[in-house]
């Protein structure tokens, strides 16, 4: 898997979101590492990230992208005397499925497809729902009213509300309780030129069954293997074009 | 036919009462809203598949209602029925105060309710949402301006008309408006209708003009004043011919969706096998909330048949927004077509919703509020006329 090595390369030498180089003086520069909200506001409208799910090669026994999710974004451990699964945020899930005609078992992770026409930015009435250049479905925490009008109109279930208090959190993604969170496809990491956190552990286990890249990238591992295999967008018929897409589902 | 000659309600004992009781209920809802304020929605029933709830439930019926209350102006002022033109006043006062109440409601039940002022600065075009809330601000200023122009002497009867047409155009928007909140979300498959438009515009005239007749009757009842029985009966057979509209929408809605095997799942959910939903759809939505009250004023019409009509449309009109909102969130989302799920977050299941008394106290808070309002309204403007006698209307 050459996911880290292309990204590293190719992102941390080509992307001016990623490094943004400042020349002071003959000799001397300053170099900073994207992920502030003013570097977030100068995602790289040349890019659109994206994410290859082979259900082939995600083992039903493993959640390696689940807790490393939850461990890299602080969520997961609400708790409260009232917390249950129904309550509890889930930024990604693992499902298992069975073909009703073919009894074929396949397994997956699910998270927040990244949209190319998301549902959720048409309908929040503020704008806190947003979609960044490079095609990162975000919530800005600052102006979600907590309305959860985008979670009716998700077609995959991707975002939660946050129903109480988060005393444990996660410095990459501040959360808070009334405002509505979903997968950030970990842009504090993307916006460093790292992976995120899901495909890393995938990658750890064994399993590398998640590929991440740019998909406006001909060269990209991802877009070559889209070029080269079959795949499908869940819910394909509503034609969002997500960046996330499944192989052999 | 007499002049009219408006009143302001007196303050008497039983309508201090009334109002106390109101008080009341406003304020444990102002003690539900401060608690789940302080632990979240986590001690509500809504969860992160039932997202919107019973807060929701009421919101929308008093939403949809309002402007439908405002019908009996529009029928005096557009259609030039003289028989509706001593209510009129009340019907726009009456439809201000429901819509605040309903979106009270709604704002309150935000995850930020503090940061409404968000929502009134940061508008996102594409949202129907945001679209909305220009929607409600408008209606509470030109119903507001229409009311002025109804009370002022010595206008025009064309400022009159003119004043009535913008109000009822604003109102047929907003109600498509509102529907379109359901209609246009294309992920669900109980939503996503055209249909929801003009479904939601039917259930404001029939809810709103049930809704009208008992809150003036109250008033009255509480200040003595006369409403005649014949005015009462034309009332209600409007009514009637109201909900036939309703079920006439519904049966569309449904036939059109059972049609398309897309949306066969949903249907046999909601008509045959969804529990609680399919109870309240049959039962309170058509027999009770449709059939019975037609029956009522169609096949025995009398005072006392239109009143129960009344409670029973109201009945019914929040069943049927139960079964829309809460039985549309129910029925789970299809994303893996053709695939059973055999682990998952709640995935592929029908979604239970058991709501709390916190979300019940919310609801009829906004209820209280909107009555409330009203009667203070009518105790400091003169919008109820002395009397509703038949001698007024030789027809």
């Amino acid at each position: 898997m050459t996911n880290r090595a292309e990204m590293t390369r190719r992102d941390i030498l080509k992307s001016g979101a990623a490094v943004a180089t400042l020349t002071l003086a003959p000799g001397v520069t300053l170099m900073t590492f994207g992920g502030s909200e003013a570097n977030a506001a100068r995602a790289d409208a040349g890019k659109r990230w994206g994410l290859l799910i082979d259900a082939n090669k995600c083992a039903a026994d493993c959640s390696a992208c689940v807790t490393a999710c939850k461990t890299e974004n602080g969520w997961g451990n609400d708790g409260g005397e009232h917390s249950g699964p129904e309550t509890e945020s889930a930024w990604i899930r693992k499902v298992t499925l069975r073909d009703k005609h073919t009894g074929r078992q396949v397994s997956a992770p699910v998270m927040c497809q990244h949209c190319e026409s998301p549902p959720c930015v048409d309908v929040c009435p503020t704008g806190a729902s947003m979609q960044r250049v490079d095609g990162i479905v975000l919530v800005d925490k600052h102006i979600c009213i907590g309305c959860r009008y985008c979670m009716m109109a998700c077609p995959f279930k991707a975002r939660s509300f946050v129903h109480s208090d988060v005393p444990e959190q996660s410095v990459n993604a501040p959360r808070g309780k009334g405002v509505v969170e979903s997968c950030t496809l970990c842009v504090h990491r993307v916006d460093r030129g790292r992976i995120p956190a899901c495909v890393e552990a995938c990658e750890a286990s064994g399993n590398s069954a998640i590929l991440f890249g740019d998909l406006k990238d001909p060269e990209s591992p991802i877009s070559r293997a889209l070029k080269q295999y079959s795949s499908i967008a869940l819910r394909a018929d509503l034609e969002l074009n997500p960046g996330v897409r499944y192989q052999n589902l | 036919m007499e002049r009219t000659i408006y009143r302001t309600i007196k303050a008497t004992p039983a309508s201090w009462g009334v109002a106390i009781l109101l008080a009341a209920i406003i304020g444990a809802a102002g003690l539900a809203v401060l608690t789940i304020e302080h632990y979240g929605h986590i001690i509500t029933g809504m969860n992160n598949q039932i997202v919107w709830g019973l807060p929701h439930v009421f919101a929308i019926f008093l939403i949809v209602a309002a402007s439908g209350v405002l019908n009996v102006a529009s029928i005096s002022s557009v259609f030039g029925k003289k028989a509706y033109k001593p209510m009129a006043r009340f019907s726009a006062l009456l439809s201000i105060t429901v819509l605040l109440g309903g979106l009270a409601i709604l704002v309150l039940d935000l995850g930020r309710p503090d940061r409404l002022i968000v929502a009134m600065t940061k508008y996102n075009f594409t949202s129907i949402f945001a679209w909305n809330m220009i929607l409600y601000n408008g209606f509470f200023a030109i119903v507001g301006a229409y009311l002025v122009v109804q009370m002022t002497q010595g206008l025009s009867p064309r400022v009159h008309k003119a004043a009535g047409i913008a109000a009822f155009t604003w109102r047929l928007i907003l109600t498509t408006g509102t529907g379109s909140i359901f209609g246009w979300l294309v992920a669900r498959p109980g939503y996503d209708a055209a249909i929801m438009g003009p479904l939601f515009i039917a259930m404001s005239f029939a809810f709103g003009l049930a809704l009208f007749i008992l809150v003036t009757l109250a008033l009255f009842r509480l200040d003595g004043r006369i409403f005649g029985d014949k005015l009462m009966l034309r009332l209600g057979n409007l009514l009637g011919v109201f909900v036939a509209v309703v079920l006439y929408f519904t049966i569309v809605q449904h036939l059109t969706a059972l049609y398309a095997e897309e949306h066969a799942g949903i249907e046999r959910f909601i008509l045959l096998d969804g529990g609680a939903y399919t109870t309240l759809f049959w039962l309170v939505q058509v027999v009770l909330g449709a059939l019975v009250p037609m029956a009522l004023v169609f096949l025995r019409p009398s005072r006392a048949s239109t009143i129960l009509a009344s409670f029973l449309v109201i009945l019914g009109g929040l069943a049927q927004i139960y079964v829309i909102v809460i039985g549309g969130q129910a029925y789970p989302l299809q994303i893996f077509p053709g695939y059973e799920v055999l682990e998952g977050f709640n995935e592929g299941v029908v979604n239970s919703y058991s709501p709390t008394i916190y979300e019940l106290a919310l609801g009829l808070g906004g209820v209280a509020l909107a009555l409330l309002a009203a009667g203070l309204g009518a105790k400091i403007l003169r919008v109820l006329p002395t009397n509703l006698s038949d001698a007024n209307y030789p027809d």
